[in-house]
């Protein structure tokens, strides 16, 4: 009985993804709703969609003229936010040519913007968002060889994984390594990166006063390009912060004290030994993204990672958000948080380390991260845990529209897969 | 059939020979594990996946001297024995992990210490993983803690032939040989596709192209089929045996079927070559490892009877990974293949099985109806066979080694972590106890672990 109503639910999306994507007014009813906002988990509830956006929550939602979807008493959350991902800037990591996460460019490394030449066509996209994420923080990486000794990879942009337009909000974020791949830009010191960094952020200010002075070629040289000097303004003035890589517990040390002497925002990145410094970074008020099943000592900047990472740095009271295992395995996302929450992390926390936390990380959270009237309607309808390997999203909706169920890799699969199934004729194999 | 020991020029004295290939007692490198004395035990009311198949609620298991001595559901315990409480819990043979680079691709990773890719030639079949392995690795006590009780240690994909391949017991040790599994079969590392021919062709050398890997492999196999002529020759006539070779030696093991074909393959087309490649010259490939593409010929794989070794979400790094869908082990289950879940990275290893749960939820949602009883061979039974110990590990039957995990959830959740795990009879692992969670030399008087792992 349930298996049929679930069909028939999968039927009714399947017929509204065949049809023109276009956001209509429909109520999700029956639902269990983890809303990530101040209503916390409603037991037994109702989203109202209308125009694309959340229009109530509640346990009693009255829509009489609004198409209903049963959600069966199922769990509904918001759509995930994968961070650090190459969503939109990669197809195959070994093939250069479909690969826009980096760049060897002179002269464009901080104003590299990874917000252009995204392609919402990508195989990644509909893989990605059948695990349920639905925003990515598209991230900037850096190239190898020539140009590494770039210190800025560039600005990480904010996409969504489904309708129009694909680029959601740039300079989110702007991507800088220390610690040990720092130190190896930098010329093979932390010294030196720490040094280097300090030094540019003086000639940014020194810029950000004289630009006409500086094109009429009256100041001193600066280390970086006019571009690149540009793309730094936003990050002396505070509009945009620094998204820092960092694992050993002395260079998350280092990190805060150079954002607090420098007066700049940062967002701590990777953070393998983050727990050894928790209150430290609790105490600076500095959000940090990491990968909660990163627990190998695989550098010397990480002899301290543990799967106990996120549980700590959330008891000291720090904002985490989850990332995913890159690139081409974002869908993994969901399963890191519930590897957190096998570890000890409360499971609500799991879910908004990749829903509500990531969008609070990068400023989004006026738009997307929750399930609160005047958000936009990213909601996943699951058949199971979210967080569990066992649980699979049965409805996607992205901006009230659902999302097609289908993947290049679901074509595959149906194309190859009557060849396995017993023939109810014969039973012989084809 | 034991030409490893006429190759080398070595007596035929066999230690207890079950299986195809167990290896001479005299054999170089000889195995010194020895199997931890423990009282005997018995876990009670728990639910049991065997490995065969079965999946019993309330089961009880007893292990004694080192071997499951009952399985099934209202078996008394004798007195004497451990008594476990397995209500709420699940029962599982140890995991085996397929395709392992731990000890020989270690953490920390730096330039000194990855020692899996001898990569210097097309063909180093003459290297052996075990010379590489560092039991110090941490990345050992991780696995554990995962379930994970047998590896099979890989060379890696850099060339044609890596070398030979390991069985390790996961036990902590300070030698390569207190770890090596008791006269388990060896293995050949062989890689089709893009690796080999990337490595060399970008040193403006064959192999360039995936015709030039199939043209390297067959002068190979050429080679090696006249060394072991010459070799029988001498036998027959009392001449004078060419010098040993230790690359020849081991790809003619391969033609005798002493030493088993573990192939990196992800490609349908290319799988199809490697098999009538050992068809042209006497070999059979046991496993077929990462074969992202093996659903597409699911039917031929199983009618040939070679495993498949691979992931469920792995995908994209490489043109020829472009294929790779999380079905793959669910459909070669469903056409009656031998599927496996394979790790081929130390974050991975530590939770095999749930990537084999990433698998099995796929499959269901593809509408292939597969139990929890039989997706449990993914990451037990069938790697026991593609590693040559089905008779020996992989399921919980009486007189098999007494491999265990007791799962504090259903294994193929995220939430299942292993409450503890015995090898042969003995606890390796204790989530409870902090004598079983020793780290390894390396991590000891290191900051930062004040934390468990």
């Amino acid at each position: 009985m349930i298996a049929r109503l679930a069909l028939m639910l999968l039927l009714s999306l399947a017929a509204m993804a065949a049809g023109p994507a276009r956001a209509e007014t429909f109520l999700i009813a029956n639902a269990r709703i983890a809303t990530m906002g101040r209503a916390g988990t409603i037991e037994r509830g109702s989203i109202l969609v209308r125009d694309g956006r959340i229009a109530a929550v509640g346990a009693d939602v009255a829509a009489p003229d609004a198409r209903r979807i049963d959600a069966g008493g199922r769990i509904v959350t918001p759509g995930l936010i994968a961070s650090g991902t190459g969503l939109g800037l990669i197809e195959v990591r070994s093939v250069d040519a479909a690969n826009d996460r980096a760049t060897r460019l002179p002269g464009i490394s901080a104003a590299f913007d990874a917000g252009y030449g995204l392609n919402p066509d990508s195989l990644l996209v509909p893989v990605a968002r059948l695990s349920g994420i639905t925003r990515a923080i598209a991230t900037p990486t850096y190239a190898e060889g020539t140009g590494a000794e770039r210190l800025f990879a560039g600005q990480a942009a904010a996409v969504t994984l489904g309708g129009q337009p694909m680029l959601m909000r740039r300079g989110v974020a702007m991507v800088l390594a220390l610690g040990e791949d720092g130190a190896e830009r930098a010329g093979g010191a932390r010294g030196a990166a720490l040094t280097s960094l300090r030094a540019i952020l003086a000639d940014v200010r020194d810029f950000a006063r004289r630009r006409a002075a500086y094109d009429r070629g009256e100041t001193r040289d600066y280390l970086l390009s006019r571009a690149d000097l540009e793309a730094l303004v936003p990050v002396v003035e505070r509009r945009m912060k620094l998204l820092v890589s960092v694992n050993r517990a002395s260079d998350i040390r280092d990190a805060l004290a150079f954002a607090r002497e420098e007066r700049v925002g940062i967002i701590l990145e990777g953070v393998a030994e983050g727990w050894r410094v928790a209150a430290e970074i609790a105490a600076a008020g500095v959000p940090v993204l990491l990968t909660p099943v990163d627990n190998l000592p695989a550098s010397f900047e990480a002899l301290g990672a543990t799967l106990d990472n996120a549980r700590l740095l959330q008891r000291a009271g720090v904002l985490v958000g989850f990332q995913g295992n890159g690139n081409h395995r974002e869908r993994e996302l969901r399963y890191n948080a519930g590897n957190a929450v096998a570890a000890g992390l409360a499971w609500e926390q799991g879910l908004a380390a990749v829903t509500i936390n990531p969008a609070r990380i990068f400023g989004l959270d006026d738009r997307v991260g929750s399930i609160e009237p005047g958000k936009e309607a990213d909601l996943v309808i699951w058949n199971g845990d979210p967080l569990d390997t066992l649980g699979r999203p049965s409805a996607i909706f992205i901006r009230g529209e659902a999302q097609p169920m289908r993947s290049r890799q679901t074509e595959l699969r149906d194309r190859y897969l009557p060849a396995v199934l017993p023939s109810p004729s014969q039973g012989a194999e084809p | 059939m034991k030409r490893i020991g006429k190759l080398a020029g070595l007596t035929l004295a066999l230690a207890l020979a079950v299986g195809a290939a167990a290896q001479p007692a005299d054999a170089p490198f000889a195995s010194t594990y020895q199997r931890r004395e423990a009282p005997p035990l018995a876990i009670v009311g728990a639910r049991i996946l065997t490995g065969t198949g079965a999946d019993l609620a309330d089961g009880t298991i007893l292990v004694r001297d080192g071997r499951v001595e009952a399985v099934g559901q209202g078996i008394a315990v004798p007195d004497g024995y451990e008594r476990i409480d397995g209500r709420g819990r699940w029962v599982t043979p140890g995991l085996i992990d397929a395709h392992s680079h731990l000890g020989v691709s270690s953490s920390p990773q730096t330039p000194l210490s990855g020692d899996h890719n001898e990569g210097t030639a097309p063909n180093t079949a003459e290297v052996w993983a075990e010379h590489s392995v560092w039991p110090q690795d941490p990345q050992f006590r991780l696995a554990r803690a995962g379930g994970v009780t047998t590896l099979l240690v890989l060379p890696g994909s850099s060339n044609l032939f890596g070398g030979r391949s390991v069985t390790l017991r996961n036990v902590p040790a300070v030698t390569v040989q207190e770890m090596k599994f008791p006269d388990a079969p060896y293995g050949v590392k062989m890689a089709c596709g893009e690796n080999p021919k990337r490595t060399f062709g970008a040193r403006g050398r064959s192999p360039a192209t995936r015709m030039g890997n199939v043209a390297l492999f067959r002068r190979a196999w050429i080679e090696a089929a006249d060394y072991a002529r010459r070799i029988e020759r001498a036998r027959s006539s009392g001449g004078e045996p060419p010098r040993r070779d230790l690359q020849l030696e081991t790809l003619a093991g391969v033609l005798d079927g002493d030493i088993l074909v573990h192939n990196h393959c992800y490609r349908a087309d290319e799988m199809a070559v490697m098999i009538d490649m050992g068809r042209e010259f006497g070999f059979r490939i046991g496993t077929f490892h990462h074969a992202t593409e093996a659903y597409k010929i699911a039917p031929v794989l199983a009618r040939e009877g070679i495993c498949v070794a691979t992931w469920a979400s792995s995908w994209g790094s490489k043109m020829e990974a472009l294929d790779a869908i999380e079905e793959n082990a669910p459909m070669i289950h469903a056409a009656g293949g031998c599927a496996i879940i394979h790790s081929d990275d130390a974050t991975l290893g530590q939770r095999l099985n749930q990537e084999a749960g990433i698998a099995l939820a796929a499959g269901r949602g593809a509408g292939l109806a597969i139990g929890e009883g039989e997706a449990i061979k993914w990451i037990t039974a069938n790697p026991a066979r593609a590693l040559g110990l089905a008779d020996r590990v992989g399921t919980l039957e009486p007189g098999r080694m007494a491999d265990l995990v007791l799962w504090s959830a259903n294994p193929f959740s995220v939430h299942a972590m292993a409450e503890r795990v015995w090898i042969d009879g003995a606890a390796v692992w204790d989530r409870a106890d902090s004598r079983y969670q020793a780290p390894s030399d390396f991590l000891l008087g290191q900051p930062g672990q004040g934390a468990p792992r």
